[in-house]
């Protein structure tokens, strides 16, 4: 069992732990601050993975911006009493069963999946900044400038939506 | 290492991402399980990403790029339903989804 099977193993622990951290916690507060830790978890897979840009991006993206406006939006509603109301049971129960029908579903079709290995010793430069700006700005180029206008508009919605 | 082992992580964050929205009635939780099935899908990519560069492709940066995309799309999506989530709450003094789910009133 080498290093990074070790490593994987931990931040694999990790992420499901926080995960289902975030889906029992009764806390709505919990449940953010276990989203944060599975994020983290799935930014040391992306170093694992020589995602290096990705993983900044990760780090400063989804856990600095999109978690701590959860935690803004959450601490602004004041829900720390928790009101959800623990009538009909069952659709906890069929919520949970379905989903666990469909990871068993998966896990059966995909398990025996030929596919190459990750035995490492490929290029280890292909998540620098370098080689991903120069595919954005020559391939994806139009993706790039529509993203542009996706986010000025998402940033007029939320705007006028919050003003009302 | 199999690759196998990054699918079964992925299906297993994705599915604790749809059990989330399938069991819990707070909206923004809802919201958040959305986020980490959009993560359990970052991650499977990324991983197919390593492994054709392993495996000797050249063009193996767009997965990487996609996921990017998937983050640009993931940060507009929060920021337009926060907003819509914070003005239902102004309205109605609740993030239940059960007494959301009459619009009117």
């Amino acid at each position: 069992m080498g290093i990074d099977m070790i490593i994987f193993t931990v931040l694999s622990a990790i992420a499901i732990a926080s995960a289902l951290g975030v889906i029992l916690s009764k806390n709505p507060v919990n449940s953010v601050l276990c989203m944060i830790t599975c994020f983290v978890a799935i930014a040391g897979h992306y170093i694992m993975l020589n995602a290096q840009f990705l993983f900044v991006v990760h780090l400063i993206v989804y856990t600095g911006a999109i978690m701590v406006l959860f935690l803004f939006v959450l601490m602004m509603m004041n829900l720390n009493a928790d009101i959800e109301p623990q009538k009909r049971n069952w659709l906890k129960y069929a919520g949970a069963i379905s989903g666990g029908a469909l990871l068993l579903v998966l896990v059966a079709a995909l398990r025996d999946a030929s596919l190459p290995a990750i035995q490492g010793g490929g290029n280890t430069e292909i998540g620098l900044v370098q080689n991903l700006g120069k595919t954005l700005f020559t391939s994806y180029v139009v993706p790039f400038e529509l993203s542009s206008v996706l986010f000025l508009s998402a940033m007029i919605g939320a705007v006028v939506i919050g003003k009302k | 290492m199999p690759v196998q082992y990054y699918i079964f992580l992925s299906i297993a964050l994705f599915c604790i991402g749809i059990m989330g929205v399938l069991m819990r009635r707070n909206a923004i939780i809802i919201f958040m399980c959305i986020e980490l099935m959009l993560n359990a899908v970052n991650l499977l990519l990324v991983a197919f990403s390593k492994m054709w560069v392993d495996a000797g492709r050249i063009d193996a940066a767009s997965a990487q790029l996609f996921v990017f995309f998937v983050m640009v799309v993931a940060a507009a999506e929060v920021s337009v339903g926060l907003a819509i989530i914070v003005m239902m709450y102004r309205n109605t003094h609740s993030v239940d989804i059960n007494i959301l789910s009459r619009l009117k009133n």
